[in-house]
């Protein structure tokens, strides 16, 4: 079971993978641009979203995805409560691989279930989000967009600062990871709270200081829960410290790129009109996300069958 | 109980007089004879082939989670003392976190009763410190003293009360019992799964720092000093814990610690494979820590290894990191793993395995004994270089969550002696 | 390895010349013709049939198709999608020339032909091959071609602006 390829995370996958996936998501993206943007690729195989926390988009993204790619579509999408009060996670997993499964997508609310669902079952495992460590589509789909949006494949010298809690954060996590594999240069740009304890990447509490420099600004959504904590003050000292505001957007430059993963909280890490700032590529995000999971899932069922690479 | 008439042949005795080539006649629970070259009788004893074995003083555990009552599908006494056993212990401390708690007669004696039944080593439960392990009230110390207790814990967790632990060791002190500490400080590990370190930040997994040891480790060391009651501090992790205690016995203070198989040989780096069988409390830390732990064994800044053997059923590490409960075996493989990780002799091992923890258990009497003709004969023999790996499937213990499989282990019980009695003979367990 | 040339680069150049001919022949007119090279080796026959019809006749537009993800044998053997498709107009009553250097069994035209159906719904689709060298396995067969060629299941056939060599070697089938 193990000698299977997964797609759980971006370090796991590999430069050339990655580089590879790009190129992959790309002709996805042109397939969705078609009149009737569905390809038979995938007919026959079955796909199955397995979410242990709530997250509409992205399961609707990784349905829409496998479905445009002609595989059939289970979803089990369960609190993770319920799953405890009988059935075991494994007995939940081999229950479903019975069924015939192809392909898990996993979203759980903690880090490492991926990991742990591929030793009990022969399909391959897509993490669609564990806990705080990886949501490696996402970090695809953010490269893409990127990519798409500079016209270049090349990310050297690409400066990206990501704002926000980045502790509790898959996204950052992974977003961190896939583009300083890419040659980017990344900040993390947090209170020392909302920071990992051992942080390898280069932060700073200070928003104001690279706003006007950097090529892409990746605000990360704050969970309204952390606020008025242990973790940050209440009222409006985050939004006042780390918001993208007004004054600030107008500080961006005109060529640099606002991505934001969605769901945003308005008002809280935002508070322009993100429809209103130029710089804004948060709709083609959500947009490229169904072609860089049609690219996971080829890639993992189609292009190779899962078959060991040679 | 029946004794068997025993003459153990070939073998390498050590204990605190050294190594010598020496036979070791037992009769009624006793070493009766010791001499080179013994003339066996066969008629009359049974002769365990000892030959290029080490044989000494039967291990002593301060630390072992027997589950029973409440948490039988883990283990049960009779399975822990079968694993116990061919893990060369002849006595074991229970810890109290059962279910109910032993916190009463009834409970306490109910778990050494069960032990003596089983018949494979000293079972000698401990008592915690607070009723339930509440860290409210305390236990009637007086009481279960007086049906055997000596060592007291809230093990599982920490008394987090610094006014109620004060109370408890001025208390338990005069009456000559022992706490011991699990050393955390409870606000600063919520929702912890592995050390806080690069690991934890990569993997996204909560954190439990380092200091939050550290800080309790402090804290009883300075209680120790104000009431002048011994402390035992329980499965140090840390590097800087080895140094606060190391410091405490240069100042002359009754205070003892123990370290795990586990910690002076794995890392938190075996997390990453996500496997909840390297979850455990206190976590896996760095190498650092480990090489610091270590040298607090060699340095006799920690006075034992004790395993905290802590049993699981297999579906309850299946489980998401945050849900699986923390621990893993060690009675079984508590000597490989010491042995392949310590570099030092077999006199030191006794020491750490067997005559250091029967001291700090209150079990001397009878167990960590020297090897010589009037004393209870509770032995251990041992192929001291037999190079081996855990099999999960073939433990005696009813749960397999052991984080050696595929690593190497070296030295392996052969015999075990308890009582006079040869329980485990040829890695068998001989009921 | 035995390489064997049947075809020159001055060979091809006449053969698209002489297919490009028959194409404008076939569509009086041009009307909605567009050519559409298969990935990969149909895209430069595309184009070079495309530059001939315009210096002819008129500019028709041309394009590519990557049929990769409608193929039959994907999860059989490895299929990696060579180039992002680019089909320049609608093809609802479009008249599709697909393009492909060499038919063999066909399967990669119906793929092709699949592909062409999610663009829309053409009025006709015609196919132009340079080499045809047997061996078809669906119902399928060439409006033009530049050169019939009987190929053994042992050789395959190269072919380039330089020309068409046939290779014998026991690889498996070029399809």
């Amino acid at each position: 079971m193990s000698e299977r390829r997964h797609f759980r995370s971006i370090a796991e996958v590999g430069v050339d993978s990655v580089r590879r996936l790009l190129d992959l998501t790309d002709h996805m993206a042109e397939v969705s641009r078609r009149p009737n943007p569905k390809v038979p690729a995938l007919r026959g195989r079955t796909v199955c979203n397995l979410f242990f926390e709530d997250s509409t988009r992205t399961r609707m993204s990784f349905d829409t995805a496998a479905k445009r790619l002609s595989a059939d579509t289970m979803t089990l999408a369960v609190g993770s409560s319920s799953v405890n009060k009988g059935e075991s996670l494994r007995d939940t997993v081999e229950t479903l691989s019975a069924m015939g499964v192809d392909a898990f997508v996993v979203r759980h609310r903690t880090a490492g279930v991926p990991w742990q669902i591929s030793g009990w079952t022969d399909a391959v495992v897509v993490n669609a989000g564990d806990g705080w460590h990886a949501h490696p589509t996402q970090a695809l789909l953010d490269a893409y967009t990127i990519m798409n949006r500079r016209g270049t494949k090349n990310f050297e010298g690409l400066s990206v600062a990501i704002v926000g809690d980045i502790r509790h954060s898959r996204v950052a996590r992974s977003v961190t990871e896939i583009l300083t594999m890419l040659g980017a240069t990344v900040t993390h740009v947090a209170p020392r709270t909302l920071l990992p304890p051992m942080n390898p990447t280069p932060s700073t509490h200070a928003l104001d200081d690279l706003i006007g420099s950097v090529d892409v600004l990746y605000m990360l959504r704050i969970q309204t829960e952390r606020m008025g904590t242990g973790l940050v003050p209440g009222g409006s000292e985050y939004t006042d410290r780390f918001a993208l505001t007004p004054s600030r957007a107008r500080r961006l430059r005109p060529d640099s790129l606002v991505m934001h993963p969605g769901p945003m909280n308005r008002g809280v890490e935002i508070t322009v009109d993100p429809s209103e700032l130029p710089q804004s590529v948060i709709t083609a995000q959500v947009t490229n996300g169904i072609a860089a999971r049609m690219a996971v899932l080829f890639d993992l069922l189609g292009s190779t069958a899962g078959l060991e690479e040679g | 109980m029946t004794l068997d008439r025993l003459l153990l042949t070939g073998g390498t005795v050590v204990d605190g007089g050294g190594e010598r080539r020496l036979d070791v006649r037992i009769a009624d629970g006793v070493i009766v004879e010791i001499g080179v070259a013994l003339d066996a009788d066969p008629a009359l004893e049974r002769v365990l082939d000892a030959q290029g074995c080490i044989v000494g003083p039967g291990f002593v555990d301060l630390h072992t989670h027997l589950r029973e009552p409440g948490m039988t599908e883990a283990e049960t006494i009779a399975t822990g003392s079968a694993a116990a056993a061919l893990g060369g212990y002849t006595a074991v401390v229970a810890m109290p976190n059962t279910d109910p708690t032993q916190d009463c007669v009834e409970v306490v004696e109910f778990v050494r009763n069960r032990g003596r039944e089983v018949g494979l080593c000293d079972v000698r439960p401990s008592g915690s410190i607070t009723i339930g392990r509440a860290g409210v009230q305390l236990t009637p110390f007086s009481e279960l003293a007086a049906v055997g207790v000596h060592l007291f814990t809230d093990d599982g967790s920490g008394v987090q009360d610094a006014g109620l632990m004060r109370r408890a060791l001025e208390y338990a002190g005069e009456l000559g019992l022992l706490l011991a500490q699990h050393c955390e400080v409870a606000a600063m590990t919520h929702g912890a799964v592995m050390h806080e370190g690069d690991c934890c930040s990569h993997l996204g997994l909560p954190g439990w720092p380092a200091l939050a040891e550290e800080l309790m480790v402090h804290r009883d060391i300075e209680l120790c000093r104000l009431t002048g009651s011994p402390v035992h501090l329980l499965h140090l992790s840390t590097a800087r814990s080895v140094e606060l205690v190391r410091a405490a016995k240069a100042d002359g203070l009754p205070v003892t610690a123990e370290a795990t198989p586990h910690h002076i040989s794995l890392t938190d780096e075996a997390l990453r494979a996500f496997d909840a069988r390297f979850k455990v409390n206190p976590p896996l830390r760095t190498m650092a820590d480990v090489e610091a732990v270590r040298r607090g064994l060699l340095d006799g800044a920690i006075d034992a290894v004790a395993t905290d053997h802590a049993p699981h059923p297999a579906h309850a590490k299946e489980r998401p990191l945050d849900e699986a409960p923390p621990g893993m075996l060690g009675l079984e493989t508590a000597l490989g793993v010491t042995r392949k990780v310590l570099d030092t002799n077999w006199q030191k091992l006794f020491e750490l395995l067997s005559t250091g923890p029967a001291r700090i258990a209150g079990l001397a009497d009878a167990h960590g004994r020297p090897v010589e003709v009037g004393e209870p004969a509770n032995l251990v023999v041992i192929d001291p270089d037999v190079d081996w790996e855990v099999d999960p499937g073939g433990l005696a213990s009813l749960s397999n969550n052991t984080p050696y499989i595929g690593m190497g282990l070296r030295s392996r019980v052969r015999h075990t002696i308890f009582h006079g009695r040869a329980v485990v003979i040829d890695r068998e367990v001989n009921r | 390895m035995n390489r064997k040339q049947v075809l020159g680069p001055e060979d091809v150049r006449r053969a698209v010349t002489r297919m490009a001919h028959e194409i404008i022949e076939r569509n009086r007119g041009l009307d909605g013709v567009v050519i559409l090279g298969m990935q990969r080796g149909g895209v430069w026959l595309a184009e070079a049939l495309a530059g001939e019809v315009s210096r002819i006749e008129r500019a028709v537009p041309a394009g590519s198709i990557d049929a990769s993800l409608h193929r039959d044998d994907i999860a059989i053997r490895p299929v990696t999608p060579a180039a992002v498709s680019d089909v320049p107009v609608d093809l609802d009553d479009a008249c599709v020339v697909l393009v492909d250097d060499v038919l063999f069994t066909g399967r990669t035209v119906k793929a092709a032909l699949d592909a062409v159906g999610d663009y829309g719904r053409p009025r006709a689709v015609q196919l132009a091959v340079l080499v045809d060298r047997g061996h078809r396995e669906l119902p399928i067969r060439p409006d033009f071609v530049g050169k019939n060629l009987p190929t053994s299941l042992a050789e395959s056939v190269e072919v380039s602006v330089e020309g068409v060599v046939i290779v014998e070697a026991t690889a498996g089938a070029d399809v």
